[in-house]
């Protein structure tokens, strides 16, 4: 034993008799996590997060939450002199004057893009492969409650700089909030503290944006992980894998190094799009005043879909009892996300209510085999694709030389026409594949080499595929269709007849496959 | 010559001198700042207005009429004024392409000797805007930057975005850019409201005001790309965009390398 070894071991065993961390450690440094790209994108969203914290304390040194109203005397010479809260002048000296200010503020913001991003691909990730079924169900909840809050948290940071395009933000979102009947417009006297703008609200939005919102977020990943941590990592299927083993690496050292080796990689690539792409250019905007608006105000991507709702909202307005409804925002600013985000969240509980499956899932499905899922997720996101184009109305409008009323008429008809066509294209597709595996276990693959027999015919020589492949092929479930009885043994209608006959049919809905090679079908085979 | 020269000291020859000096000085510079008279100026301006008549005949009355006053699908042009005039035809605007939505700057078809002499013509019609001069478009000396560009927010940026770069109009009409645009069609856009844009007259933006706006236009057009690429300098849908395809995209190719290697 060397010095160091023996040092090495020394303060190990010093620490191990304090607090008992040799055998947790052994324990869960030797626990084993399947290997695939696409279990890495969650892992972005972690990492962006962190960059977020890093970036954003960097940024609270400089920046004044205040609506304070100060004159301009900063480095930048066109806003020179002009009127702007101190907010917005922080802003401008942080980009300008403080050093290596603006490209902090570009990571943060750029980081706060690739942490949405990341939320969404990894959303749909878990949700085409089925990685949120039993017993995954409360961590999906807890990543849709994360996806929601990242919005809010997005568009709070984006209000805070207090420039034009902000403000006009905080204006729809005033707007929004007014459109909540009966108390909406207390409710929007509470949030700014009086008439908009206020002084109030910036200082109000800060404190969200840096304390409160961020607390919630370490809470909930932390959950989130130990979850993931607790109830182990889905894996792909394969040969050699089941639902009761995890076949990958160990934590130590594999894992842990390409985590870590991760992270950097997000730092830097972060950093690397933050130095050379420009990311909301306050200097241009402008200080925030009512009175004015910019062409092409738009928020970030991950509200732009709300946006481009409210945009194609036909203008529909109800007075009654002393009350205005704008049903042109109450809807697609809030009834129709409600929905949306209250689907996504109950998603598993629907999904085992229509299958009836409540056993426990390790394995992920390959999207094909699940038609009906993968169906409904096509349609959900052609949906939000449509809202969000229509969301670039104006700037699609602009660059392509098209008309912006076309673009809206296009938006109002074919976010209601276009996701039904999605669903069914969507599952047709997913049944083709399914028949095209079938093939290939059945008559292997094409290999392109055609032979001529003796007696003239040309076939094409098929290549049996290997055993592996053939089991991956075969390995998944097929179970049938619920069928719900809609008469009791006694021959008396049930009282839940109706809900019974509804699952029944989404049951046979989702259970429509293409038949997968069953051993009669290899059987056949072999005699031809 | 002697005989001159016993002169030299007489009493009259420095007066003399001088009044033949003098003389001589101010002939000189009449001759030499000599205008044509009146009658041979406006022998010149109608021979400009009748060369301007003639390609306006040619190039532009089928659609505005024999006599500018218009038609059904061109407006009248009697009284638009000689800005006006500069405004479309030297941005090459007119002639129009096509009569789809609305009038496109494009390279102009006319020299511009050709399109004084079609304002030249169209002034004469009746009285309006002229083309403002050299001297009043000292932007530079009589602009402010931080004026103008509060004057372009409150005023031109709904529809020509924050930054000039132009923005959607209702039924494909547009604001075109204002990046790249000559001070002097900036100031004509203002004074006459071409096509969607509405008339800002003196009493709305004072001359002052508009050389603060035609300032900051072009500290705008001249300020390097700050943060890095500027992305099109026309908001979040270009930030999205990037984030949603190269970002994206790169970390994901690394998470598929990384995945890959363990194998």
């Amino acid at each position: 034993m060397t010095a160091r070894e023996r040092i090495a071991g020394n303060v190990a065993n010093y620490v191990d008799e304090r607090t008992g961390a040799a055998a947790w450690m052994k324990k869960n440094l030797n626990k084993v996590f399947p290997d695939h790209w696409s279990f890495l994108l969650g892992e972005i969203a972690l990492y962006s997060f962190i960059i977020l914290l890093l970036s954003g304390t960097f940024l609270t040194f400089w920046f004044d939450p205040s609506q304070r109203e100060v004159v301009y005397e900063g480095a930048y010479q066109p806003l020179s002199g002009l009127k702007m809260s101190a907010a917005y002048a922080s802003t401008l000296h942080i980009s300008f004057e403080v050093r290596g200010g603006l490209l902090m503020r570009q990571i943060h913001h750029w980081a706060a893009l690739f942490f949405m991003v990341a939320i969404v691909v990894h959303l749909l990730r878990v949700y085409f492969t089925g990685a949120f079924r039993k017993p995954r169900e409360f961590n999906w909840i807890i990543g849709v409650g994360l996806l929601t809050l990242g919005i809010v948290e997005g568009f709070l940071g984006y209000s805070l700089p207090d420039d034009l395009l902000s403000g006009t933000g905080i204006r729809i979102a005033e707007a929004i909030i007014q459109a909540v009947p009966v108390v909406g417009t207390y409710i929007a006297f509470f949030a700014f503290g009086g008439a908009f703008p206020g002084e109030a609200f910036i200082p109000r939005i800060f404190t969200v944006h840096v304390l409160l919102l961020p607390g919630i977020f370490l809470a909930l990943i932390t959950v989130h992980l130990m979850l993931v941590w607790y109830q182990k990592h889905t894996q792909y299927p394969g040969p050699g894998r089941t639902e009761k083993n995890v076949v990958g690496y160990p934590l130590f050292p594999v894992y842990m190094a390409k985590a870590g080796g991760f992270f950097f990689i997000v730092f830097g690539v972060t950093t690397f799009i933050a130095a050379v792409a420009s990311i909301n250019p306050i200097w241009l905007y402008g200080p925030y005043t009512p009175g004015q608006i910019s062409a092409g105000s738009q928020p970030d991507w991950y509200m732009g879909w709300l946006d481009g709702l409210v945009r194609m909202a036909p203008p529909l307005e109800t007075h009654a009892f002393g009350h205005t409804i704008s049903w042109n925002i109450l809807i697609p600013g809030l009834i129709v996300p409600g929905i949306m985000f209250t689907g996504l969240a109950l998603y598993p509980f629907i999904e085992s209510w229509i299958t009836g499956d409540k056993r426990e899932h390790h394995l992920l499905d390959r999207p094909r085999n699940v038609p009906n899922r993968t169906a409904i997720g096509a349609m959900a996101l052609t949906f939000t694709l449509i809202a969000l184009i229509n969301g670039g109305n104006d700037i699609i409008a602009q660059q392509f030389h098209l008309s912006i009323n076309q673009i809206m008429w296009f938006s109002r008809i074919g976010i209601l026409v276009l996701p039904p066509i999605a669903f069914v294209i969507t599952k047709r597709i997913c049944i083709s594949l399914q028949r095209a595996d079938r093939e290939l276990v059945l008559h292997g693959k094409e290999t392109g080499r055609l032979v001529r027999l003796p007696h003239g015919e040309f076939v094409e020589v098929h290549e049996e595929i290997s055993p592996e492949k053939k089991w991956l092929l075969t390995s998944h479930e097929q179970s049938g269709a619920l069928e719900l009885p809609e008469i009791d043994k006694a021959g008396v209608r049930r009282t839940d007849a109706i809900r019974n006959k509804l699952r029944s049919r989404m049951s046979q809905a989702n259970a429509e496959v293409a038949p997968k090679v069953s051993v009669q079908d290899l059987k056949e085979i072999e005699h031809h | 010559m002697k005989r001159l020269s016993k002169y030299r000291r007489h009493r009259a020859a420095a007066p003399l001198l001088l009044i033949i000096a003098l003389l001589g000085i101010g002939t000189t510079f009449s001759v030499a700042s000599a205008t044509p008279n009146k009658s041979a100026l406006a022998l010149a301006r109608s021979a400009i207005i009748e060369e301007g008549k003639q390609i306006f005949l040619k190039g532009c009355s089928s659609c505005h009429g024999l006599n500018a006053e218009g038609g059904a699908i061109a407006p009248s042009l009697i009284g638009v004024g000689a800005a006006s005039v500069d405004f479309q035809v030297a941005t090459g605007r007119m002639p129009m392409a096509d009569m789809s939505t609305q009038a496109m700057r494009k390279a102009p078809v006319y020299s511009p000797q050709e399109v004084a002499a079609l304002a030249a013509y169209v002034a004469s019609l009746a009285p309006g805007p002229a083309i403002p001069g050299d001297e009043l478009l000292n932007y530079e000396r009589d602009g402010s930057v931080a004026d103008g560009g509060e004057l372009f927010r409150n005023n031109c940026a709904m529809c020509h975005n924050f930054a000039g770069q132009g923005g959607a109009l209702t039924q494909g009409k547009y604001a075109p850019t204002v990046m790249g645009v000559d001070p002097v069609h900036i100031y004509e856009a203002m004074i006459t409201g071409p096509q969607s844009m509405p008339v800002f007259s003196d009493k709305i933006i004072t001359p002052e005001e508009k050389l603060s706006i035609i300032k900051w236009i072009k500290s705008a057009e001249a300020e390097p790309a700050l943060g890095g690429a500027s992305l099109g300098r026309v908001g979040p849908v270009t930030e999205g965009l990037l984030v949603w395809t190269l970002g994206i995209g790169i970390l994901i190719g690394i998470a598929v390398w990384l995945a890959m290697k363990a194998r």
